[in-house]
């Protein structure tokens, strides 16, 4: 009934694929494939012409029986072969799957890119050039609301990859409108390592606090907490080492330590060996019910700064510049509380997050080191003891797919700030007016649109109370698109 | 005076580190030994006995699963051999999930984790691999199994574009609604189960066999049960039906999304309107995760019936196993026929 000849041509053609498939080009594999789509229709076309003789046996003569066992017979075998052929066949298209899924060049190992564009129209009602927030000492970076009117906002590059079976890779370049580019992240993270270790070097973003660790194009406002642009800097960034461990347990707990190079605030670059920062943390967090997740925080930075010096007026009205040496400590506690109905963020959301930090110095400070022209007090040294704190609160609720309203709240305490030199009476704290007593607060109100994952349009008001005296009303237009590989976001 | 030196005497100590697994990375760190006392060691101590105490020596295989038909069909093929969790529920829109806490603890004790892949977990599946500390469950290891690697996709993309919505490079990845892809799956799970598990491996291989056969005879059942659907138009929400309609028959003709991953405006759903007066549909479908209100709008316009299928096991009463599921999402649409 069936041609042999056809049947071991099918079956040596399924036989061969397999090791075949690797050799083969797309083009062929494709050609393979029509070739045993063909045959099988063949065979679907020749059962069924055998099934109607079969009938037709049956049907025209009773007597004839003898002849429509055999054809059945026939049919059978000749089913068997057409079963054992599309195994055959089935096992070819799995190899041709495989075969078509594999890479065709060396590109498709390039590491995922993605490129984040950001820009900002702002309105403030006060000079941001003359920007502080009074009591505290000012950062080594900027903190300020940026410039009035359009501005570009920092555009970033994120490069990441699996090294090998060990490492992954990531490089995180940003942009700055003042055409430069700095080095945000760039480190290499475990892949191999088991028992809930996670191992980091490089630059990253320090695990202090809750929202230091999320890049700022995730935030949920345009700019960082107060608390976070006096004690951290705006977000802290460190060279060195982080390891963390995952304990065991339903209920999550982490726990971690990072070394640094201590370079930046509440730090400073030094020409030391060893450790310059270090930070200790730990978080715990987990589910109540399907709705609801929590997570809280624990995080204390410990770091040395030498030379960290700023600009201040003293009581003459002399721009003079001041330098800290000594010791920081700052703790953390931050708490994160999500909810969507049955855990489902898509349409509506809910979202509550608030840190508090608590920073206190000690070593020694200098006036006036470099003897500024006009200052007639010379150049003198005190100690320095602050104990500090601040804290804010958020909330965000997507009130339906794509919108979302949100509302921060900002306060510091400049808490106590005792100068040596102010104590012994040799200059006055009206030589110190950046210390000059002052719980800064902000209120925030937030709208944004995401018409996708990958672009969020926001507008924002703010009531920026952190100089002493003053209020500055901003108004903020931001947009946030992100181009390229899908980016996994942290909780 | 005391005190004061004390404060500023620091010990430091020296700690290596080596990769359990490979033995070949040490790592030195110089490590201020009075912070490690103070914080680290009481709480990795404490922590240790606690666990000591509440995981024997031989535990049973842990599965995490990505999405509920996974865990579904492990809970088949392994009974209570292993325990399975879920880290998603029918309810919850698997494209938009994020690494919860809880989610990186389970990631962390599983032994094997099971997703559908083509990068349908894109957004949080990665950050439990990276934050878990788990080489058992990365990528090219025994532990990680995605199952949309293991059939034909539908819909590979020819042209990658985002202004053409959230696509998958990889094909659409909702494959389990194809009984036949479950089938293809628990081949795959079962070697998957027997080489982790070698002293179960009997136990899995005959379950799964008693398994493909009842699954073989409901496929034919349901079959012949759908047969009225075969070839009748439908209006899908996302689509995360295709494998359904490509194994039933049935022919898509519209998504109330405009793209995919994109919520439906109201101008597309004017455009679904005319359309759909042009080439009417037999039924309006969307998934147990979807908001119901543009499904049921289209559905007034058009008076063409709305029908919520569960998608996947949990996403109805009935759809409680793999089985049900089937069964349910049927017997909807053949009810909408009447």
């Amino acid at each position: 009934m069936m041609k042999p000849t056809l049947v071991a041509a099918a079956v040596a053609a399924a036989l061969l694929l397999p090791a075949a498939a690797s050799a083969v080009s797309d083009a062929e594999m494709s050609e393979l494939r029509e070739q045993v789509r063909q045959l099988r229709e063949q065979y679907e076309k020749r059962i069924e012409a055998l099934e109607q003789r079969l009938q037709q046996a049956e049907g025209t003569a009773h007597n004839a029986q003898g002849a429509a066992v055999k054809a059945e017979g026939a049919a059978a075998t000749a089913a068997e072969v057409a079963t054992k052929a599309e195994a055959q066949a089935v096992k070819a298209e799995s190899a041709a799957i495989q075969a078509n899924t594999r890479p065709a060049s060396e590109a498709a190992f390039n590491p995922g890119i993605s490129v984040i564009l950001n820009g900002v129209y702002a309105n403030l009602s006060q000079d941001p050039g003359r920007f502080q927030i009074t009591g505290f000492v000012p950062t080594l970076g900027d903190v300020s609301p940026g410039n009035r009117g359009f501005n570009l906002g920092e555009s970033e590059i994120a490069i990441s990859a699996n090294a090998d079976h060990y490492f992954r890779g990531t490089l995180i370049a940003s942009l700055q409108p003042n055409d430069s580019i700095g080095v945000e992240e760039a480190n290499i993270q475990s892949l191999g390592l088991s028992n809930g270790f996670t191992f980091k070097a490089g630059r990253f973003l320090s695990s202090v606090g809750y929202l230091n660790e999320i890049h700022a194009h995730a935030w949920d406002f345009t700019d960082a907490p107060l608390a976070n642009k006096v004690f951290l800097g705006n977000q802290l960034t460190d060279d060195g080492l982080q390891i963390k461990w995952v304990a065991p347990t339903d209920v999550f707990f982490e726990t971690g330590a990072e070394f640094g190079r201590g370079r930046a605030f509440p730090g400073s670059n030094r020409d030391k060996n060893g450790v310059g920062s270090s930070n200790l943390f730990a978080h715990l967090g987990g589910d109540i019910g399907a709705s609801t997740a929590w997570l809280v925080g624990l995080s204390r930075l410990a770091t040395t700064a030498q030379n960290r010096n700023y600009d201040d007026l003293d009581s003459t009205g002399t721009q003079v510049n001041n330098s800290f040496d000594g010791n920081s400590r700052l703790w953390a506690l931050d708490g994160l509380l999500k909810w969507a109905p049955n855990g489902n963020s898509t349409s509506s959301n809910f979202k509550l997050q608030g840190e508090y930090f608590r920073r206190n110095e000690d070593g020694n400070l200098t006036y006036n080191t470099g003897n500024a022209a006009g200052a007639a007090q010379g150049t003198q040294t005190g100690t320095l003891n602050s104990a500090q704190s601040g804290w804010y609160a958020q909330s965000v609720y997507q009130f339906m797919p794509m919108w979302r309203v949100a509302y921060r709240y900002d306060r510091l305490n400049s808490g106590t700030v005792k100068l040596g030199l102010v104590d012994s009476g040799a200059l006055r704290a009206s030589d110190f007016p950046i210390f000059a007593r002052n719980d800064a607060t902000r209120s925030t109100l937030m709208f944004d649109f995401s018409p996708s994952e990958f672009s969020r349009l926001r507008l924002q008001f703010a009531s920026d109370k952190s100089r002493l005296g003053e209020t500055d009303n901003q108004v903020f237009l931001q947009y946030i698109v992100s181009l390229g590989a899908h980016g996994a976001h942290k909780f | 005076m005391n005190g004061k030196i004390g404060s500023r005497f620091r010990m430091r100590g020296y700690i290596v580190l080596c990769a359990p697994d490979s033995g070949t990375i040490s790592i030195v760190l110089k490590w201020p030994l009075s912070e490690l006392a103070r914080f680290i060691l009481p709480a990795a101590v404490a922590l240790s006995l606690t666990l000591m105490q509440t995981h024997p020596a031989f535990a049973q295989l842990k599965v995490l699963a990505c999405e509920p038909e996974w865990g579904a069909l492990t809970q088949e093929l392994a009974g209570d051999k292993v325990s399975v969790s879920s880290a998603t529920t029918a309810l919850q829109d698997p494209h938009r999930i994020e690494a919860r806490p809880s989610l990186i603890a389970r990631a962390r004790n599983a032994d094997l984790l099971v997703c559908s892949g083509s990068e349908l977990e894109v957004g949080w599946i990665p950050l439990l691999l990276t934050q878990s500390g788990n080489a058992r469950i990365q990528p090219g290891t025994l532990g990680f199994l995605e199952a949309s690697q293991f059939v034909s996709r539908l819909e590979i993309p020819t042209v990658l574009d985002r202004s053409l919505g959230d696509i998958h490079p990889a094909g659409n990845p909702h494959i389990h609604l194809d009984p036949r892809n479950i089938a293809k799956v628990a081949g795959v799970l079962r070697d998957r189960l027997a080489q982790l598990d070698s002293a179960n491996a009997d136990f899995y291989k005959s379950r799964t066999a008693a398994f493909l056969a009842r699954w073989g005879e409901a496929i034919r059942h349901w079959e012949s049960q759908a047969a009225p659907l075969k070839g009748i138009n439908i209006v899908v929400y996302h689509k995360d039906l295709s494998y359904l309609n490509e194994w039933l028959g049935m022919r898509e003709i519209g998504s109330l999304e405009p793209k995919p991953g994109i919520p439906a405006t109201t101008a597309h759903l004017s455009e679904l309107v005319a359309h759909m007066q042009r080439e009417p549909a037999k039924v309006i479908v969307y998934s147990a995760y979807n908001s119901p209100q543009a499904a049921q709008f289209l559905s007034e316009r058009t008076k063409i019936p709305a029908v919520m299928l569960p998608y996947t096991v949990g996403g109805s009463d009935r759809a409680k196993d793999l089985f049900g599921l089937f069964d349910d999402t049927l017997a909807r649409l053949l009810a909408a026929q009447k």
